[in-house]
């Protein structure tokens, strides 16, 4: 170790690696992951956004996580995103793609995708 | 791309319970489900709550799992960790109970809403193997900033605000130590961990080195520019191999990435440490007999002064600390010696780790702000004494020190109150015994440790405890009289005056701490020659009730001497000559018509 700055840059690639252990952040994306949700192809939009998220640093902040059926099994894969003292927003029939498109302008930018949402979704 | 952390504990008290195996099981559950690219198995040190190992966290939910069996793991990897639903039946009782929605985070548990974990604080959080995690959680920013920033008065003098003292025992200011070495002029000085943790049911330093070794190494690397030292010895004992193989490593790691070695941050300081392995003595605790141990002498103490920040480790200036002592330092620099002076009580600053052993329900590794009482860490922390059993004290110091009453339970535990009420914060065993403990008991197996451990050098110590073993024993088995209680009172202070080091100077504490706050059991085994809690054999007396006795012979079948005899119809007799007193009768016995007197 030459210098505090090589320190600091070990630490900073490291923190995002373990701040998963740190409890809860203040937004939850959580993703259905029941049998209805893997056979409709949870598995890619999980780890889209586990991607997404470390991709735009803000694993720190944002927890990635699975959960089980949510009951609407017609619109799987089911993604929630909780944010404290805020209303949850429920996307439906999700993709990778759409992931993306969720961690850029709801997660990062605060605006809710609403064409994604289960209010839009016609069955 | 990682999502979920499974944290397998991979101290002492787990790697028995299996967690070893349990590691290898979920790996490969992990590639045949294909997600070994998504989830990562992290080993880390310990959790504290070694009762209910192996224990497994699951992140970033937080799930606590407990009593973990390689069978449970198809089902957490197809349940948790791929479809998202928690084991619950897994799930730390606690955990589950405390929240209406799913289980409750760890912190909110008894076991650790009280806690505050300083010394322990990467423990059970990183892998210790993996210096990389060390450094993510501020590790060695503590020394980059001394070594780039302060001068080494400034940083002992950040020591002694703080109000450390140290956690080996004794409880001496650890700025003023470090001051007395830095005052010495010489041309090499040493800086010593002492890791020598020898009382019966302690492992708070053997924790602290299998969870976070980093730790240890920075604060001693901190300590050497501090005194002006370049080279530093962990004496450790060889019975604690996980710790050993870990520090190895973090040695090793650290030296890599030139965080020990020559020129450390590009400052010109130059620290090196070297692990001594020590054959488990428990004399070698002392300081001068563990730095003539190092020296490859025969671990025996020596008088001081001079004291080793003036003559220590080859003659040279020496600071010695203990290992929990070293886990705080870096913290203390980083977050200020304001920040520390403001937990723990007047004169006991920052927290204490205690290892809970004995009749408690939640036997494990816990550590609380100074002046947490007895019964919060009993009752809360602990989750009290099981089986509905009535607490009687609590022993702590280990071999050096006493038993507390149950009438002092609500003492605020520190340094200072435990000496007032005649025991001694010790190293951190805390023992806890209920009303089936014999508090004559307890203090001859402190002492039988003592004497095998007494090194001999003086007579006091090796002659007076063997004596004083001797008349425990002749109590014990109902030939004292009470002339002996004053005899071995005497014999105590004579032995603690007259001895050397430590070890002598408090091994008559157990004695002297049981006659003067139990004296009643004393004089029940001397006058009535009664055991009133059934523990001394010589004073038992096993009998079977005639009227509960069905005559099922098992009693006469299980003895292992034939002492009991009779026939169909007749109630059986234990031949009293005969009987060892085993209990293995009155274990068997299904209608309890055989007990103890």
């Amino acid at each position: 170790m030459k210098s505090l700055e090589e320190l600091a840059a070990i630490r900073d690639k490291m923190k995002g690696k373990v701040s998963l252990r740190e409890g809860e952040n203040a937004i939850r994306v959580v993703v259905g992951m029941a049998t209805c949700g893997i056979s409709a192809g949870a598995r890619p939009v999980l780890n889209a956004f586990v991607e997404e998220v470390s991709n735009a640093g803000l694993s720190d902040s944002v927890t990635v996580t699975q959960t089980g059926c949510i009951g609407i099994c017609q619109f799987e894969p089911v993604v929630e995103v909780f944010e404290t003292g805020k209303e949850k927003v429920t996307y439906v029939k999700m993709t990778a793609e759409k992931a993306k498109r969720i961690v850029d302008e709801h997660i990062k930018g605060g605006k809710v995708v609403a064409e994604y949402t289960i209010g839009n979704t016609k069955l | 791309m990682i999502r979920s952390h499974v944290l397998i504990c991979g101290g002492t008290g787990c790697t028995s319970s299996g967690s070893a195996s349990l590691q290898k099981a979920l790996a490969n559950e992990l590639t045949l489900k294909g997600l070994e690219d998504e989830i990562k198995i992290v080993q880390t040190g310990c959790f504290g709550l070694c009762a209910l190992g192996p224990i497994m966290i699951v992140y970033p939910e937080g799930t606590f799992y407990c009593k973990v069996k390689e069978s449970d793991i198809p089902e957490i990897v197809e349940e948790h960790l791929l479809k998202g639903r928690i084991v619950s039946r897994l799930v730390y009782d606690e955990a589950a109970e405390g929240h209406k929605d799913g289980p409750a985070s760890l912190s909110e548990t008894a076991f650790y809403k009280k806690q505050m974990r300083l010394a322990l604080r990467n423990c059970g959080v990183i892998n210790p193997e993996v210096i990389d995690e060390y450094i993510a959680m501020d590790g060695y920013a503590a020394l980059g900033k001394v070594l780039t920033e302060m001068k080494p008065e400034d940083v002992i003098k950040i020591i002694s605000d703080s109000g450390l003292r140290g956690r080996g025992g004794g409880g001496f200011p650890t700025g003023r130590k470090w001051s007395f070495a830095a005052a010495n002029a010489s041309d090499k000085k040493y800086v010593v961990c002492n890791a020598d943790e020898g009382d019966p049911g302690a492992f708070m330093d053997r924790s602290v080195l299998e969870g976070d070794p980093h730790a240890v190494l920075e604060a001693m690397a901190i300590a050497g520019y501090a005194i002006g030292a370049d080279e530093g010895y962990i004496y450790v004992r060889a019975e604690y191999p996980i710790a050993i193989k870990r520090l190895q490593i973090a040695i090793e790691q650290a030296r890599e990435y030139n965080l020990l070695g020559k020129d450390i941050f590009g400052t010109g300081f130059n620290f090196d440490i070297k692990i001594r392995l020590g054959a488990g003595a428990f004399v070698c605790g002392e300081e001068t007999a563990l730095l003539a141990s190092i020296e490859g002498r025969r671990g025996e103490p020596r008088p001081r002064p001079p004291f080793p920040a003036v003559k220590g480790l080859f003659g040279k200036p020496t600071i010695i600390n203990n290992v929990e002592t070293y886990a705080n330092v870096c913290q203390i620099i980083l977050k200020g010696a304001d920040w520390f002076s403001s937990i723990g009580t007047e004169k006991s600053k920052g927290t204490k780790v205690f290892a809970l052993g004995g009749k408690i329900k939640h036997t494990g590794l816990v550590e609380v702000p100074m002046g947490t009482t007895l019964r919060e860490i009993i009752e809360e922390i602990g989750g009290g004494i099981p089986n509905g059993k009535k607490f009687k004290a609590a022993q702590t110091g280990g071999p050096s020190g006493g038993c507390i009453p149950a009438s002092l339970i609500d003492t605020p535990i520190d340094y200072d109150n435990l000496i007032a009420i005649g025991s001694m914060m010790g190293s951190g065993g805390l023992i806890v015994m209920d009303e089936d403990n014999c508090m004559v008991d307890i203090a001859k197996f402190f002492l039988d440790f003592t004497v095998g451990e007494s090194c001999g050098k003086c007579t006091a110590c090796r002659v007076g405890t063997k004596r004083l073993y001797e008349m425990l024993e002749k109590i014990t088995s109902g030939n004292g009289t009470l002339e002996d209680l004053d005899k071995m009172e005497e014999l105590c202070y004579y032995i603690k005056n007259n001895s050397l080091c430590g070890l002598g100077q408090t091994a008559p504490n157990p004695v002297l701490s049981t006659l003067n706050r139990f004296r009643d059991e004393y004089i029940a085994h001397v006058v009535d020659k009664k055991c009133p809690a059934g523990v001394c054999k010589g004073l038992l007396a096993y009998e079977i009730l005639a009227d509960k006795c069905k005559s099922c012979s098992l009693c006469a079948k299980n003895c292992p001497v034939g002492a009991i005899s009779g026939e169909k119809g007749v109630p059986y007799v234990i031949d009293k000559s005969k009987c060892i007193k085993c209990g293995v009768c009155m274990e068997k016995c299904k209608f309890g018509a055989v007990v103890k007197k």
